[in-house]
């Protein structure tokens, strides 16, 4: 318990020290630019590829589950879009990057620190931790949100081929995509995905900062990040969904 | 010139240094000797600020270093500069983004100007031909070489090496001693080298303090050190077959 709190604690502190002021603003918007596409443009063909085939099997599995007279076809069009928009492309999608993103995170932060480039920087007189972490930061609750937007899209049409298949009338997967649209729906998805982006980020950041040793302890570090991410996730997803939903 | 006085410093209750008090002479070559793990590594980090001692006192010329704020300490690591035993360039950068970081971050230059002293930079340290590359596209020298152009670029008032000749040949060795002694000349700083490399030690060492033991053992200079009464000293100076031969010779008149 008392590691838990010192772990709290440390990353309140390097939290503290990531917002601070930086040294030289122009500096850090080219870093961002520049973190934008490394953690941003970079994660587009691993979501599209995941959005299109699992907005496809959602689809698909509905038209198997919803085999009933009773149940319009248009269902299966609406079922799909609520669960990629609700869930799949903020939750599963920032689950997902966090293996991509958060482990790329702490294993570069983390080898800048077992190579002592971390403390190059420090004796230069530069607050490292806001030069590394906090481009990344911004960088990340920039685009993500553009990810899982973009998610929505590209899983919806994974839906819609799979219509087109013939498991149903195309027209009618369009109609359950606009059958009882809420905008806010895609608000709170791109909140949580915000929230995400943050998490994934200052938590791989902050156990790539923290690494000590080797290479092994490297890989150690990033397979933690990825974990506790991965968890907190959850954890927020559960808290956003009842603080926004109900 | 830097000072430290009486200075602690322990880890998770494993005393690594012992009242270890030295001056530091400016325009002069300083070496810090001994064998691994004898607490060498620890001494530099502390007198640059990456470690905090326990106890002591290290002041930089006439400013008392551990006695000022995080904020004030920024101010003298800007006249700081570092080679680390690895050269610790930042990987996702070429040569010239290297040399360049310390220039973007601290001072209004012009991107001409900035550029500009990035090439004398180089020039200087015999790298012009390579400000393209990555580090991973470096030998150990050039690493080496990119890692002194990066730390001169502010030129700096003090300089700290952490064996800056580990995993380097003899000859390239010599030639990064020598680049290091010249540029103290030149600019008249504060340098101090952590080293076991005895060519270093005979090539360059106008001031060397052995540590042992996490303890200062001995002080003197190159043209000293061959004579030194210090048993323990002795082990490590000459410490190879054909060292202990010289020594016997020495011993011998």
């Amino acid at each position: 318990m008392l590691k838990f709190f010192e772990v709290i604690g440390r990353y309140c502190i390097l939290m503290g020290k990531v917002f601070s002021r930086p040294e030289k603003w122009s500096i850090y918007y080219r870093r961002t630019i520049n973190e934008i596409e490394q953690l941003g443009i970079n994660s587009i063909p691993l979501t599209a590829i995941i959005s299109v085939f699992i907005g496809a099997v959602i689809a698909l599995q509905m038209s198997i589950s919803l085999e009933s007279p009773f149940i319009p076809q248009m269902m299966i069009g609406y079922a799909t879009k609520e669960v990629m928009i609700l869930e799949f492309s903020s939750t599963v999608i920032a689950i997902i990057l966090a293996g991509k993103v958060g482990s790329n995170i702490a294993s570069e932060i983390g080898t800048m620190r077992i190579t002592e480039q971390i403390d190059a920087l420090e004796i230069m007189g530069v607050n490292s931790a806001s030069y590394l972490i906090l481009p990344k930061i911004v960088a990340t609750m920039f685009f993500f949100p553009f990810l899982a937007a973009f998610s929505m899209i590209v899983g919806m049409f994974g839906g819609f081929l799979v219509a087109r298949m013939g498991v149903m009338l195309p027209s009618d997967f369009v109609d359950g995509l606009l059958y009882a649209f809420d905008s806010w729906e895609i608000t709170y998805s791109l909140i949580k995905m915000t929230v995400f982006a943050f998490l994934i980020t200052s938590i791989s950041a902050f156990y790539g900062y923290y690494a000590k040793g080797n290479s092994l302890e490297v890989g150690r570090a990033s397979t933690t990040a990825v974990v506790v991410s991965s968890i907190m996730i959850m954890i927020f997803n559960l808290i956003l969904t009842q603080l926004l939903r109900t | 010139m830097i000072k430290c006085e009486h200075i602690f410093k322990s880890f998770d209750g494993r005393t690594v240094l012992e009242d270890i008090s030295v001056e530091f002479e400016t325009g002069k070559t300083n070496l810090i000797i001994g064998r691994s793990g004898s607490g060498k590594t620890v001494l530099l980090k502390t007198l640059v600020g990456l470690h905090e001692p326990d106890s002591g006192s290290i002041d930089f010329d006439d400013v008392r270093y551990t006695s000022l704020s995080f904020a004030e300490r920024k101010a003298i690591r800007k006249n700081i500069g570092m080679i680390f035993q690895g050269g610790a360039l930042i990987d996702s950068a070429t040569v010239l983004e290297n040399v360049k970081l310390p220039l973007d971050l601290f001072t209004t230059y012009s991107e001409a100007e900035k550029r500009k002293r990035v090439e004398f930079c180089l020039e200087r340290v015999e790298l012009s031909h390579a400000p393209h590359l990555y580090p991973s596209e470096l030998s150990g020298g050039m690493i080496k070489r990119a890692a002194i152009a990066r730390a001169i670029v502010l030129n700096p008032r003090y300089l700290f090496c952490d064996e800056p000749n580990s995993g380097l040949d003899p000859q390239t060795s010599i030639v990064i001693d020598n680049l290091i002694h010249d540029i103290t000349r030149e600019y008249n700083i504060t340098t101090i080298i952590n080293t076991h490399d005895m060519n270093s030690v005979m090539e360059i060492g106008e001031k060397i303090v052995y540590i042992h033991q996490g303890k200062k053992w001995w002080e003197g200079s190159k043209d000293t050190i061959l004579q030194a009464d210090n048993a323990e000293l002795n082990d490590f100076v000459f410490a190879s077959s054909m060292a202990k031969r010289a020594k016997a010779n020495i011993d011998k008149g």
